[in-house]
């Protein structure tokens, strides 16, 4: 099981990058594609999705990187292991 | 002496205590839900009384409304509420953030329209929006870690799963006002600039002073003061949710591994199925949501079933199976949808005493006096008692003798050439009785997986962590899995539905918006399966 959670912690270290190149790529194709008196509003919405977005794709890349670290190996039995940590 | 009769008063006392700790604090996280709701269902008419369509500055501030009071606002109200929350308790935090929601609610339904006080009102609508989703933030995880912090570990699965049915019947709520007013005013009424459409905000003023009054009344959660008492609440509780790695890494575990998957699930069920009943299958308004009412109503009590079961079996596959099941069926039963809908699917008879053909009406556009529209209704009843009502409406261009493009009413009627584009048909649907048992049914299903996937997961979220940071822990991963995975289940599908536009299918699959919220939930189940463990902490008083 360890050998395959580090082996997934690969895979969302690779998915995390690909999803923001993804969005950044979609956020031009829609700016382009949009109408000049929609612009700057599908320019917003892109905005906020790429600001939203960023954070939570760094987080699955840390998620992956502590998978391969096997952080994930042993989980606490409790929330009171996390206080002594 | 300690009898008998002692101790089943006491345990009969703890027992309405616990009541009352999960009446107050479900009824305040109601009324919080209700606010949130009522804007997102009336955004049609907030728009056009507040964000006027042709101003563009208006409608970039209407998409700052939408978007980021979901998408920002929530999280970082998680943020600040949670901290807030660790620091000073659970009590006091949860009543600022029902005061915060309750104040700006009623405000917005203050406002006056855009007519009479220009742009001050999209800028105060917009501020007050983004207080709502400030406290909306702050107060859930408040709620369900007051909740957990009363509960006996045997049985805290089942007394969170209350506060679970709040978000549901928020909605119901919501929904059901919004019609009860509708309905007794009248669409036009309703809509005007102080029409009926207010009136929800207004009442919101009312839940909530009852609900803070009720609030006062509650006392500290038992941890948190006794955390206080030994001095040993958290002193940046931001700092030690985050930076450091055991607490941080298990915020992680909770996003990927079971948050984002359920807020997927959530909202598809919930709010997805309600747009596409509406935009792809075009059933009627009242209809539509009758059919989401019915369907919430019949579900709820599941909430409260599988919070129960989670205490038996532990939450982890409760939820994942919530997910499984999302995942193989949604896109059968979208499918089903798409055929129970369909005119040209319906082998029902049609009823040719009821179907009847109106008559042709035109009308030159007010503004474009070189556009007329030919109206026309057609009404076709099924025997099953369903009613498909089609209005067709031609756009004819006036070009005269010259072929030069003029006023429709200045060219003589025999040298008009005209040129219509395609006709616009709008289809509205009101099903019949079976037709309808059977959408009801199948938004019933997807309820179920709600009710799976978010019966458990207040439970799961205390567990995680330890008291002096649980609320700023679990409030984090929670918000960014509703409210950014979750809530942007309608845009993101939309999107996806694009792509397969083609010259030769101009609508697209309706179908492709279903592998946004599928494939979160693959993702969510995938790192559910592997990384998440079934046991339960029984010791939450860390």
């Amino acid at each position: 099981m360890n050998t395959l959670k580090k082996i997934l912690g690969i895979v969302w270290m690779i998915l995390a990058p690909v999803i923001i190149c993804f969005l950044i790529y979609e956020a031009f194709v829609k700016i382009d594609l949009s109408k000049p008196a929609e612009k700057a509003n599908t320019i917003l919405q892109w905005v906020i999705i790429l600001l939203i977005f960023t954070p939570i794709s760094i987080g699955l890349f840390i998620f992956g990187h502590y998978a391969t670290k096997d952080e994930y190996a042993v989980l606490p039995e409790s929330s009171s292991e996390l206080n002594d940590q | 002496m300690i009898t008998g009769k002692t101790i089943a008063m006491n345990a009969g006392k703890k027992q309405s205590s616990i009541a009352f700790v999960i009446g107050a604090s479900s009824v305040g996280t109601l009324i919080e839900w209700y606010d949130f709701y009522i804007f997102g269902m009336l955004a049609t008419i907030l728009s056009k009384q507040f964000f006027p369509a042709e101003a563009g500055t208006a409608a970039l501030l209407s998409t700052l409304a939408i978007f980021a009071a979901g998408f920002i606002v929530r999280p970082f109200g998680a943020l600040v509420f949670g901290r807030l929350g660790d620091l000073i308790g659970r009590k006091h935090t949860f009543l600022l953030t029902l005061v915060i929601m309750g104040g700006s609610t009623f405000a917005i339904g203050l406002v006056p329209g855009f007519k009479t006080i220009g742009w001050a009102a999209p800028i105060l609508v917009l501020i007050l929006r983004l207080l709502q989703g400030l406290a909306l933030g702050g107060e859930y995880g408040g709620a369900a870690t007051y909740v957990a912090e009363h509960a006996p570990a045997n049985r805290r699965g089942f007394w969170t799963s209350w506060i679970q049915t709040t978000a549901t019947l928020g909605l119901f709520l919501a929904l059901g006002v919004i019609i009860l007013i509708r309905s007794n005013q009248g669409v036009e009424k309703f809509s005007g600039e102080w029409g009926g459409w207010r009136y929800p905000f207004w009442i919101s003023i009312i839940l909530v002073a009852v609900s803070v009054l009720v609030r006062m009344r509650m006392s500290e959660s038992p941890m948190f003061s006794k955390l206080k008492s030994e001095g040993k609440t958290s002193t940046n509780p931001l700092k030690e949710s985050f930076g450091n790695k055991a607490n941080f890494k298990m915020v992680l575990l909770a996003l990927f591994g079971a948050v984002m998957g359920q807020g997927v699930v959530w909202y598809t069920g919930q709010f997805y199925a309600q747009t596409f009943l509406e935009t792809v299958c075009s059933i009627e308004f009242v209809q539509s949501r009758n059919i989401m009412l019915v369907a919430i109503l019949m579900a709820t009590p599941f909430f409260v079933i599988f919070g129960w079961l989670s205490d038996k079996i532990g939450r982890k596959w409760i939820m994942l199976l919530g997910m499984l099941l999302a995942i193989c069926t949604y896109r059968p039963i979208y499918s089903t949808f798409i055929a129970i809908t369909a005119a040209k699917n319906r082998t029902h008879i049609i009823d040719e005493r009821l179907t009847k053909t109106g008559p042709l009406m035109s009308l030159i556009d007010a503004k474009d006096k070189h556009k007329m529209y030919i109206k026309q209704q057609l009404d076709t009843t099924y025997l099953d008692g369903s009613l498909f009502k089609y209005t067709k409406v031609d756009t004819i261009i006036g070009y005269d003798e010259l072929g030069v493009n003029r006023p429709i009413n200045l060219i003589n009627p025999t040298l008009i050439k005209y040129h219509s584009p395609k006709p616009s048909i709008v289809i509205e649907k009101t099903m019949g009785n079976a037709a309808k048992w059977d959408l009801i049914w199948l938004v019933f299903i997807q309820i179920i997986y709600v009710t799976m996937v978010y019966g458990p997961i207040a439970a799961f979220l205390v567990e995680m962590f330890p008291t002096k940071i649980r609320y700023t822990s679990m409030s984090l991963p929670y918000h960014i899995g509703n409210g950014v995975f979750g809530g942007l289940v309608p845009f993101l599908s939309t999107l996806i539905v694009e792509f397969t536009k083609t010259p030769k299918n101009s609508d697209g699959d309706p179908l492709a918006g279903l592998w946004y919220p599928i494939g979160v939930a693959i993702i969510c189940l995938i790192i559910g399966a592997v990384y998440l463990t079934n046991k339960r902490d029984k010791n939450v008083m860390d």
